[in-house]
């Protein structure tokens, strides 16, 4: 005869409880940074035609679960390097609204006092070591990095993000090779958009896919839906602890859909190169809108979630204000910093 | 203090020495650990340091810039090491847009303490691929500092001080010069940026580069005896560079000839014509003369190889030209060529 299962108690309810309110409490500050990135670049699209942030923006509306989840799953003293399309890793690394409009109007309040602008954010004290505009620049200076803690002894991570255009690029196939071979804590993702600037992968790549063609390479491969937050930190957390155990490096390919032209402002789906979503896809594509979802199962209100849309805005409107007012470097910057 | 070495021997000093000094430096290269040790440059190292400090890398000179970068930005040391300046092309991507970049565009949150060395290679037969020096192209990009030793000190003191700056230096070594021996004094800290008097001289200063510069006291010996005095001037340094001494020397001697180890045509020869053109305008006897590389690739074939090289007849032609002198017969004199090299001493 069976044993019945007894029932509940009171402890366990209170457990489940405190669960799903930590849950809850959990995907509310995931929102609040992934909106955050989301805002910040709606900001840049309706201040950009001032002409006043004189930088090409790439902005990432539709890839911020991307940046947002890794982050989110990555150990302390991790060091990360990405790309020119790099807002979400900053916003999401530093929360530093201040400096980021600041180097965006290229003012000396700025990350880098405008020295930088916004293709080359970096945050070094909070490990954002170095972004470029060069697409797979940044990937070996991420091993190099991992390569520096293993000389150390240092448990820590160094993390690389880059497109899936980098992987066409010579300097990823060294820089996989070279992680693989020294065995380095070292983690690749691939934020895959399918696009190098207006070009499908398909009229680029002689490979069936990105993790087919990594087959060989002693390292762990993962793949999933870029624009789905939980999904992401999920897949980040699974890869990192495959990675413990044997000590190879692992590699993340991350799917998502790209909003607007490569750089600049505004949608491009009229110049034909690939299809417009539907409206329900846009839905689905979006990785805002499908937290939001998660949050109303979890019985947050509407009202919640515009509170905090409000307290963001109203914090990206006083870093666009202070930023507006403060002064350019002064002309004895143009030569400093050249030297160490 | 001061004993006898080689140029290759003072190298692999240099580096012993700091990674003795310091834990955070590293060697690593292709080739770097295996029984040719780069021209015995790196001889010694993976006996005493062990893998972890110098080991061998897979042939990817670029992301191989890339780590080494990363190791620098993450605290480490690193010493990259090419058998030829030519392979450096292949890492370009990561010289010209990080390496002398990052620091700048970083409003100087980041530091780049990082060497890159390279062999310069020459004849016979090294031909266009094995041959080229590229300080000029390097020194032309804001952020990386360009060396180029010419003596066992300087290869074992400017080694120690890029080893210890806290910028990307290329430093740039003749293969030639490999087995030149001299005097290396162990103690003696040389600041990366000092040119060297290396001959005083009243009648022309010669602005010479790596190579060149043997070739350019070689031509001074034989001017000598002519009567005719050359101050031979060792840049040492692209950049910094020490424009003081070089237009000491030639608001002293009112003639400047600039001898590079590279090829004329948009090099550091007519950089440094234009700085004493600019600097020494109202003491110059006539204009500044540079001699560099034929503006053609290197050939290989011996009788063509010695025609792209400037050497210490052409320095002593263009002296001559320069002086307003009837060429000299120096059929006499033993110049240096591939099997009869200058050994030292300096």
């Amino acid at each position: 005869m069976l044993q019945k299962a007894s029932p509940p108690t009171l402890r366990d309810a209170a457990l489940a409880g405190r669960q799903a309110s930590a849950t809850r409490a959990d995907t509310l500050a995931l929102y609040h940074k992934l909106l955050l990135v989301r805002r910040a670049e709606e900001k840049i699209r309706e201040e950009y035609a001032s002409n006043e942030m004189k930088t090409p923006v790439h902005l990432g509306i539709g890839g911020e679960a991307i940046s947002v989840g890794v982050c989110h799953a990555l150990p302390p003293g991790t060091k990360a390097f990405g790309t020119y399309r790099n807002h979400a890793l900053y916003l999401a690394l530093t929360g530093d609204t201040d400096g980021f409009f600041g180097e965006l109007y290229g003012k000396v309040t700025g990350a880098s006092k405008g020295k930088a602008g916004s293709m080359h954010l970096a945050a070094p004290e909070q490990g954002l070591m170095a972004t470029s505009a060069v697409v797979g620049t940044t990937i070996p200076l991420a091993v190099g990095a991992a390569l520096a803690h293993q000389y150390r002894g240092e448990p820590h991570l160094a993390v690389a993000f880059f497109g899936d255009g980098a992987v066409e690029e010579g300097v990823f196939w060294e820089s996989l090779n070279f992680a693989c071979l020294k065995q380095l804590r070292m983690l690749f993702v691939c934020e895959d958009n399918d696009l190098a600037i207006h070009t499908a992968a398909s009229e680029r790549q002689g490979f069936r896919s990105i993790p087919e063609a990594l087959q060989g390479f002693r390292c762990h491969v993962a793949s999933g839906d870029g624009s789905d937050l939980q999904g992401v930190i999920a897949a980040t957390t699974q890869i990192l602890g495959r990675m413990e155990q044997d000590s190879r490096p692992g590699f993340l390919h991350l799917t998502y859909f790209r909003f607007l032209e490569h750089v600049g402002p505004m949608e491009d789906f009229h110049a034909g190169y690939r299809p417009q979503p539907s409206p329900e896809e846009r839905l689905r594509l979006d990785p805002v809108w499908r937290v939001e979802q998660r949050l109303f199962e979890h019985g947050v209100s509407r009202q919640e979630l515009d509170a905090i849309r409000s307290s963001i805005d109203e914090q990206i409107a006083r870093s666009v204000d202070a930023a507006r007012q403060a002064p350019f470097a002064s002309p004895s910057e143009l030569s400093t910093d050249v030297w160490g | 203090m001061s004993r006898r070495t080689t140029f290759r021997d003072a190298l692999a000093s240099a580096l012993a020495d700091e990674m003795e000094a310091d834990p955070s430096v590293l060697v690593f290269g292709l080739d770097v650990p295996d029984h040719k040790r780069i021209f015995g440059s790196t001889a010694g190292l993976v006996e005493r340091f062990g893998q972890r400090r110098c080991f061998g890398t897979p042939l990817s000179e670029d992301a191989m810039t890339g780590v080494a970068l990363g190791a620098a930005l993450s605290g480490l040391r690193p010493v990259h090491v090419h058998i030829r300046a030519d392979f450096m092309l292949l890492a370009m991507n990561q010289i010209g847009n990080m390496l002398s970049t990052l620091r700048y565009m970083s409003g100087g949150q980041l530091r780049i303490p990082l060497v890159i060395r390279a062999v310069v290679g020459r004849g016979w037969g090294q031909s266009a691929q094995h041959s080229k020096s590229l300080h000029g192209m390097f020194g032309h990009f804001p952020g990386l500092k360009v060396v180029l030793p010419t003596t066992p000190q300087d290869a074992y003191s400017l080694l120690r001080a890029a080893i210890r700056d806290d910028n990307p230096v290329i430093m740039l070594e003749h293969r030639w010069l490999y087995e030149v021996e001299g005097d290396v004094d162990t103690t003696l800290r040389l600041p990366l940026g000092a040119a060297a008097v290396r001959r005083q001289g009243k009648d022309l200063t010669v602005i010479a580069t790596s190579w060149m510069t043997v070739e350019a006291m070689k031509a001074a010996e034989v001017l000598a005896v002519r009567g005719i005095e050359l101050e031979v001037v060792d840049v040492r340094s692209v950049v910094p560079l020490d424009e003081e001494t070089l237009v000491a020397s030639v608001t002293k001697t009112h003639r400047c000839l600039v001898a590079d180890y590279d090829w004329a045509f948009c090099g550091f020869s007519a950089e440094a014509a234009a700085l004493i053109g600019r600097r020494c305008f109202g003491v110059l006897e006539r204009p500044v003369e540079r001699l560099g590389f034929a503006q053609v690739p290197c050939p290989t074939t011996r009788p063509l190889e010695n025609l792209f090289y400037p050497n210490a007849v052409s320095i002593i032609r263009m002296a001559e030209h320069m002086l307003e002198l009837e060429p000299a017969d120096v059929s006499g004199e033993s110049f240096y060529s591939h099997e009869q090299r200058f050994k030292g001493p300096f």
